[in-house]
């Protein structure tokens, strides 16, 4: 039987080759780095599981209810439900994998986390994607050394073979020596988000380019959601990115303020009493940007409330991490700090199962569109990648043909690396069209300027631009504001236009956008 | 200004030769890393005397000490190019490859010798892990290992080739240990005490060098009383 392709060795594809491995089905995992480098080492906060341990009677009805008004009514309520009711096997899973997520009496503990009011993110420090990487993929040696996964580290993805709609298998350049080659089989995407169109303005890394996802949309992969994107709130500029501080901080107990006439305003505490500081993350970038704008002051994060106890049992990397990179001590003086992009809500378009259009691919993790709909809550996403990518592969393993072409249907030639002044000049234009805040001028003027970038002769910078565009026309074409998506020009939500996923797609030479009903099962075909 | 000099090499079998670079710091908080990435975006990549220059290959993931991805030997220590901050060196840096590893080009080496290691140490859980309360920290501690070779660098006893896998295997074989199962004990202890116990030195050479900050004595105390007193969590 021919062996599945994963690409992506983070959460999700670690997750689906473990799956696929359970179900005795042989797979070749293929990414550009080694595991230990993958953006999912860096999650810091935690992983959302109702595991009921803090004794808030929690369920994962409720887990589903909060992730679904987190993301504004744009998820898939079925895909949110499975993901929540299988969130506690899945914890319980990592645990017996070793993973040291923090507990108390053998019974693992969790925090507050945004958008949220139960304790209900389980967490080791501030490096529990560390950590449950590491459980991961000590599992899934296991399985490397009986040869049921296969792995290509440093080899990239370049390309699809589709026949009439059919997957038939991927090319890949061995970044060693140069090699590209072909591997047949069905094909699992797990390539993590679009980090590379934004280089230097996001939190993650820099080696999820982006050139995958030009690539498949431009091979007609339909994409979703692509206007959603994460400004995560307490974010530092340092050299060459942006660092995060995990939202851990203010689940501990960190406030966001400004200076007001000489003194401390809390101001998220006094017009969301409730949630506080802890409002999901669109929310609090929004009123960050704002009260910036307004009163042109900086907005800090105040840590020095914290007790030692917590610094020292639950957020000393944390600290360790900010007295290293801003020589700001937190737990004595507050952190000038301010949104930064963080997550890609939007990815590839996927059915509950992680079916994409074509048949025989599918996505998974923060490169597809599932669970978030328009704004992730924090610590959903971990969950997101390890609960996608089992379902990937079960579905993958189900659909699996019994033979397979082995050669490509056609040879394909590809080039050389991407030049950084293009990508630098495509993230200019973007920055423009795709800010926190957003409008028709803005994103046609974004739009109009990649018309003008010269025509490249190099096809990934022009895939590239294509895929851009995607992203611009997606955000032009919902007129309506929610989530992570806040048009100034239309500044209400429009369920009845709107409550429903955008999706976008290559052909004729052309893009199309179109707004289909959230959830359809199976529905682009 | 400063002066980066870099050795470099276009791949595995070409000759090595160095190469001297300029750059103008743009921020106190500079790090090597920001140094490769600004050389790298120039559209005409130039050396210091003005000749053209290939772009440097080096490997790099999250900026931020996390991943291990860009670990490289600089001022001739192995160190983390994103964790080391231009306002600690002299006004010439001088950078090369990790020294026990087969160059893939310039500054990027196949550490898959590492990987291959954890593989021939039957280094995973064959059943649930055996998680005490008590083995949280330690756990904690050896997950955190980001298997960048640094310390296999400095390493007097190391060798690609060798039985002795270093601290390198070391640290992630903690946390199984530190949670083992009862079936697995046996094999998993003798593993350590053959491919670990046995080939260090304790010199301790790898002290102070690991950029995750992990606390290299107190890992080995605790796999040493577990593997080889067998005094288990
Ligand atoms: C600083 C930070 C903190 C975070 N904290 C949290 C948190 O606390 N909780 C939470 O739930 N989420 C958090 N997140 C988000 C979360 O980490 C990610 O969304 C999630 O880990 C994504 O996993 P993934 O497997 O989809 O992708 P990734 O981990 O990004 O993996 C992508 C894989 O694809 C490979 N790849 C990419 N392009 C190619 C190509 N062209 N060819 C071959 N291989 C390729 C990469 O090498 C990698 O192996 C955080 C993110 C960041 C940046
Ligand atoms: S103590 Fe010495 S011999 Fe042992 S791993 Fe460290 S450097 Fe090598
Ligand atoms: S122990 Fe430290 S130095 Fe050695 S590989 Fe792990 S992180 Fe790197
Ligand atoms: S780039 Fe990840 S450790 Fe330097």
């Amino acid at each position: 039987m021919e062996r599945i392709k994963i690409i992506g060795a983070g959460l999700a594809g670690l997750s689906a080759a473990i799956r696929l491995a359970e179900l005795g089905i042989h797979s070749t995992l293929i990414s550009i780095q080694p595991s230990e480098r993958a953006q999912s080492v860096m999650a810091e906060g935690g992983i959302n599981a109702a595991l009921n341990t803090m004794g808030e009677d929690d369920s994962p009805a409720q887990h589903a209810a909060d992730t679904l008004k987190a993301g504004v009514d744009l998820a898939d309520p079925e895909a949110v439900r499975g993901l929540a009711e299988h969130a506690p096997e899945i914890l319980n899973w990592l645990v017996n994998l070793g993973a040291p997520l923090s507990r108390k009496k053998g019974v693992v503990i969790q925090r507050n986390f945004g958008g949220q009011k139960k304790k209900r993110t389980a967490y080791a420090q501030s490096s529990t994607g560390k950590v449950l990487m590491t459980a991961l993929i000590d599992e899934c040696r296991k399985y490397e050394a009986s040869a049921v996964v296969h792995r290509l580290s440093h080899h990239e993805f370049l390309s699809l073979s589709i026949r009439e709609g059919h997957c038939e298998g991927v090319w890949v350049r061995d970044d060693y020596n140069g090699e590209t080659f072909f591997l047949s089989g069905p094909v699992i995407i797990a390539c993590g988000g679009l980090n590379g169109f934004f280089p230097g303005m996001t939190t993650g890394t820099t080696s999820n380019t982006g050139n995958a996802a030009a690539q498949l949309f431009s091979q007609g992969v339909a994409f979703a959601n692509l206007e959603f994107i994460q400004y995560h709130p307490t974010t530092v500029k340092i050299p060459e990115k942006r660092m995060l501080i995990s939202e851990a901080a203010r689940g501990e107990g960190g406030r966001l303020f400004i200076t007001r006439d000489g003194v401390p305003f809390y101001f998220m505490e006094e017009k969301y009493p409730e949630l506080g500081n802890l409002m999901p993350r669109d929310v609090v970038s929004r009123e960050m940007f704002n009260i910036s704008r307004e009163t042109g002051e900086q907005v800090y994060l105040d840590m020095r409330g914290l007790s030692k106890q917590i610094w020292k049992e639950k957020l000393e990397d944390l600290r360790d991490e900010i007295i290293y990179y801003l020589t700001i001590d937190p737990a004595k003086d507050p952190v000038p700090v301010s949104p930064g992009i963080h997550y890609f809500m939007g990815g590839i378009c996927v059915d509950r199962s992680h079916r994409t259009n074509i048949t025989h691919l599918y996505a998974a993790g923060e490169c597809a569109c599932q669970y978030h709909g328009a704004n992730r809550l924090g610590a959903n996403s971990t969950l997101g990648a390890i609960y996608g990518g089992r379902v990937a592969a079960e579905t993958a393993a189900a659909e699996m043909p019994g033979d397979f072409p082995v050669a490509p249907s056609e040879k394909v030639i590809f080039e050389e690396s991407v030049s950084a002044l293009h990508t630098h000049q495509l993230r200019d234009i973007l920055r423009e069209g795709l800010g926190i805040l957003r409008n028709e001028d803005e994103i046609r003027q974004a739009i109009t300027h990649i018309d003008e970038m010269p025509v490249s002769s190099n096809s990934m910078e022009e895939k590239r631009k294509t895929f851009a565009n995607a992203i611009l026309l997606s955000a032009l074409n919902r007129r309506e504001s929610r989530g992570a998506h806040t048009r100034t020009d239309y500044p209400q939500k429009d369920d009845e236009n709107f409550r429903k996923t955008t999706v976008v797609r290559y052909f004729n030479s052309t893009i199309h956008v179109h707004f289909e009903p959230i959830g359809r099962e199976g529905s682009h075909d | 200004m400063i002066e980066i000099l870099i050795l470099r090499r276009e791949n595995r079998n070409a000759k090595p030769y160095w190469q001297r670079f300029t750059y103008e710091p743009q921020t106190s908080d500079d790090t090597l890393a920001s140094v490769l990435t600004a050389l790298n975006a120039r559209e005409d990549l130039q050396d210091a005397d003005g000749n053209p220059a290939a772009p440097i290959r080096w490997e790099c993931s999250c900026l931020q000490k996390k991943c291990g991805a860009c670990a490289m030997v600089i001022d001739g220590r192995p160190r983390l190019a994103c964790g080391a901050r231009l306002s600690e060196f002299k006004k010439t840096i001088r950078v090369e490859p990790l020294r026990k590893f087969p160059v893939v080009a310039d500054l990027m080496v196949d550490r898959s010798v590492m990987f291959q290691n954890l593989k021939e140490l039957q280094l995973w859980f064959e059943s649930e892990a055996n998680g005490k309360d008590k083995a949280m920290p330690i756990a904690y501690q050896s997950s955190r290992c980001l298997q960048c070779g640094c310390c296999l660098e400095v390493c007097p006893n190391f060798r690609p080739d060798g039985k002795f896998t270093g601290m390198a295997s070391a640290v992630p074989m903690t946390r199984v240990l530190a949670q083992i199962p009862d079936t697995q004990k046996k094999e998993m202890t003798k593993a350590y005490r053959l491919h670990v116990y046995e080939g260090c030195g304790k010199s301790l050479s790898c002290r102070n060098i690991c950029p995750a900050g992990l606390d290299i004595d107190e890992i080995l105390l605790n796999s040493n009383a577990i593997a080889v007193w067998k005094r288990f969590l």
